[in-house]
């Protein structure tokens, strides 16, 4: 008898009304930065993660589940980056919006073409990912494809603001390419410089503007420095130099300062996503910081 | 380059043969002299462009081999995607194992003051000891429901259906249906997974309210209100199987449960949880071993209030993080008691009123590093016994409910290489027996392999 009462007190709140805006919820910053480019005060978008976390450790905090509860749209990398949390999410939620088979849940990486897929399937190679290098959002030609697929989706889901989406879609698609192109130009003398990172966080970024990363602190993806794997590397500086260490804006900064002093070149921090530093606010202004800090840790 | 090469000897050739035969006048000399350079000069042309074809055309290759390899990935993340859909169900597996040094007999294990919970719930066998391995499958059925099944194996043989119910995928409204055997989500640790805990043994009120951990065969019904608060209210009603219930002969639901949490962030920095539940069950002809066997007939009223907070440096509890977790636990009982029910099978009243609670804090020093502290106590509150009150009996026919407050401290280093593995060191001093204090030393290991975990938070 308890729990009917309970089940008919619960049901009435059920009639909850429905807001104006689109309730995003996105897993990374820089899918929370694009939605907002694209959809402007017509979506409310919550974030589950900052660019000073590790995506891949998230926890399926209460305040993530009850955004679960709420979103219309769930907008993530996908690839598997999410996989210790978002199926939580999903499957606490209560929410049938954003099952993975429905259209209001948007995985970014369907759109792009993944790197480094992994011929060898073993955690004892570290913690790899199956489908590929997930940290797609660092080359700025994917985030354009993404742009495109999400302004989609958020027509499908959204017909009524359809013409909203479409336009906002083409103006940031035309400012998009010309700071490719101006990035691109920027970023020539990039070409070629040799680096370490701390971790495989920015391989989209390096392959296109062809900067050369000679190694990674983390012996294994995942798996936190180590004394010998760096020593190791310091060796390698004496045939292959390379000119700096970069490392995310989540990790440590101590191994890749250990490093810095000892092979005697600059430590740079790389913001991971927009709010990554202070300068990086939108996703304009985290290429433009991005590039900056490279040019000027190299002296270019 | 082989063509090339060719060439080059056939116009070395080109060059001796002539010279060979005709050599009659300076005039034919000079003149051959010119045609021969003539076609040095015409290979050296051809065989330059010949080359310049051949850096064009494997440039071309690296440059066709580049995109063929760029469709590759393309078709290779496309096969990937198919394959997290495909229908095998996902498997993972959990090994577990550990060294025990107790100072007392854990054959002799009880809890002072309280009815026993009749399960297992003090400390494994002495010595180095497998403990359950447990397999985990998960799929979805349909797009309407997903399956879960948790096998345990017990070291000594035997395998234990742990968990195995249907969720629901398609509703929304924030409601979510459960069916089957799964762990209640009453109070905060009992929804985890043993293997998920931070020390290796369930705190004292765990073990003496609800038999280590509530898992029963049952529905359960959650609802999620939509709100930037974490607002969870659901129910169960179960068969009653274990512990505090009993597994009864009988049609209806003989175990219900209520509960409420709510959650949030303050900052980036902290995130936390409270929430307060509630378990009834009429228990028939619930045995215990007390010298002789004793029956208990009646109601169970469990309350838990549970809090957990948790607090990382810029939200990232990858380097270092601190949780502190406390639950309250108050349970009164009512209804008949009988003493040696196969004797002289004596009934009387029975009345319980008794709390119990836990804290315990757990903070990550270091990437991989992880110290903790665990306090647990229960209180006996009031016992009455019909039989003691009337003098048919004396309290000493009773020994285990002897009024007695049980006190349990627990520290622990626990050490994970990576998520997939873990290495516990615990120290506890354990008085659940009124008059023998046990000193334990744990040294554990954790394994999970296969499929990626997800653990609740």
């Amino acid at each position: 008898m308890k729990l009917r009462i309970l089940f008919f007190v619960l049901s009435l709140a059920v009639a909850a009304p429905a807001g104006a805006a689109l309730n995003v919820l996105a897993c990374e910053p820089e899918w929370g930065a694009l939605t907002r480019e694209l959809a402007g005060d017509r979506a409310k978008v919550y974030e589950a993660s900052t660019a000073l976390q590790d995506v891949h450790h998230i926890q399926a905090r209460p305040s993530l589940i009850a955004a679960a509860r709420r979103a219309d749209l769930v907008v993530c990398t996908g690839a598997e980056l999410e996989i210790g949390w978002l199926p939580l999410l999903t499957s606490e939620s209560g929410n049938a919006r954003i099952q993975p088979n429905a259209p209001g849940y948007f995985e970014a990486a369907r759109y792009v073409n993944l790197i480094e897929i992994p011929k060898r399937l073993d955690r004892r190679e570290g913690d790899v990912h199956p489908m590929g290098n997930p940290h797609i959002q660092t080359d700025p030609r994917n985030v354009a494809k993404v742009a495109k697929a999400l302004a989609e989706r958020l027509q499908k889901i959204d017909p009524a603001n359809a013409a909203w989406y479409q336009q906002r879609y083409q103006a940031f698609d035309q400012r998009w390419q010309q700071a490719i192109a101006r990035w691109q130009s920027e970023g020539a003398p990039l070409k070629g410089l040799k680096i370490v990172v701390h971790h495989e966080a920015f391989d989209y970024l390096f392959r296109w503007l062809g900067v050369d990363q000679v190694g990674t602190l983390e012996p294994l993806p995942g798996v936190e420095p180590t004394i010998s794997h760096m020593s190791q590397l310091l060796e390698a500086q004496k045939t292959n130099p390379a000119k700096l260490v970069v490392r995310a804006s989540f990790n440590d900064p101590r191994a890749s300062q250990w490093f810095a002093a000892r092979a005697g070149i600059p430590a740079v921090m790389l913001p991971f996503s927009v709010g990554g530093d202070k300068v990086s606010t939108d996703l304009f202004s985290w290429y433009d910081d991005m590039l900056s800090i490279l040019l000027k840790a190299a002296g270019k | 380059m082989q063509r090339p090469v060719a060439m080059l000897v056939a116009a070395a050739l080109a060059c001796t043969v002539p010279v060979a035969a005709r050599a009659d006048t300076r005039d034919e000399i000079a003149q051959i002299r010119q045609q021969i350079e003539q076609m040095k000069q015409d290979y050296e042309a051809r065989i330059d462009a010949l080359e310049k074809r051949l850096a064009a055309a494997e440039a071309e290759g690296d440059k066709a081999q580049q995109e063929a390899s760029q469709a590759q990935s393309a078709a290779n993340s496309a096969a990937q995607q198919q394959r997290a859909n495909a229908f095998n169900p996902a498997v993972s597996l959990v090994l577990q194992g550990h060294y025990a040094n107790l100072s007392q007999d854990p054959n002799t294990y009880r809890i002072g003051g309280f009815i026993p919970s009749g399960q297992d719930v003090g400390p494994d066998k002495r010595g180095l000891s497998l403990a359950e391995s447990e397999l985990f499958f998960k799929a979805n059925a349909d797009p309407y429901f997903s399956g879960t099944l948790i096998a345990s194996l017990a070291p000594d043989g035997g395998v234990d259906v742990e968990n195995g119910y249907l969720e629901t995928l398609a509703l929304s409204h924030g409601w979510t249906l459960k069916a089957g055997r799964f762990f209640s989500k009453i109070g905060y640790l009992n929804e985890q997974h043993q293997h998920a805990w931070d020390f290796i043994d369930a705190p004292l009120p765990y073990r003496a309210f609800l038999g280590g951990q509530l898992g029963d065969d049952g529905v359960q019904a959650k609802w999620i209100a939509p709100t930037d608060l974490l607002v969870e209210l659901g129910g169960e009603a179960g068969r009653g199987r274990n512990f505090p219930a009993s597994d009864r002969n009988k049609n209806g639901a003989s175990l219900g449960t209520l509960f409420g949490h709510v959650g949030g962030d303050f900052g980036v920095e902290n995130s936390w949880r409270a929430g307060i539940s509630y378990l009834e069950t009429s228990p028939d002809d619930r045995t215990y071993e007390d010298g002789v066997t004793n029956a208990f007939t009646g109601h169970s009223r469990l309350w838990i209030a549970d809090a957990v907070w948790k607090w990382a440096p810029n939200g990232d509890p990858t380097r270092r993080n601190f949780k502190l977790q406390g639950e309250y636990f108050h349970r009164r009982e009512s209804g008949t008691l009988t003493y040696d029910t196969t004797g002289i099978a004596l009934p009387g009243d029975y009345g319980s009123n008794q709390s119990g609670w836990y804290a315990q804090a757990v903070y990550q020093f270091m990437p991989r590093w992880r110290v903790g502290a665990r306090y647990d106590r229960l209180s006996p509150g009031s016992v009455t016994i019909g039989q003691v009150d009337s003098g048919a009996l004396t309290a000493a026919d009773f020994p285990i409910l002897q009024s007695y407050a049980p006190t349990l401290q627990t520290a622990m280093i626990d050490y994970s290489p990576s998520e997939f593995s873990l290495l516990r060191l615990q120290f506890a001093r354990d008085k659940s027996r009124p008059d023998a204090p046990d000193d334990q030393i744990f040294l554990q290991y954790i394994l999970s392999l296969g499929a990626h975990p997800a653990h609740t938070w």
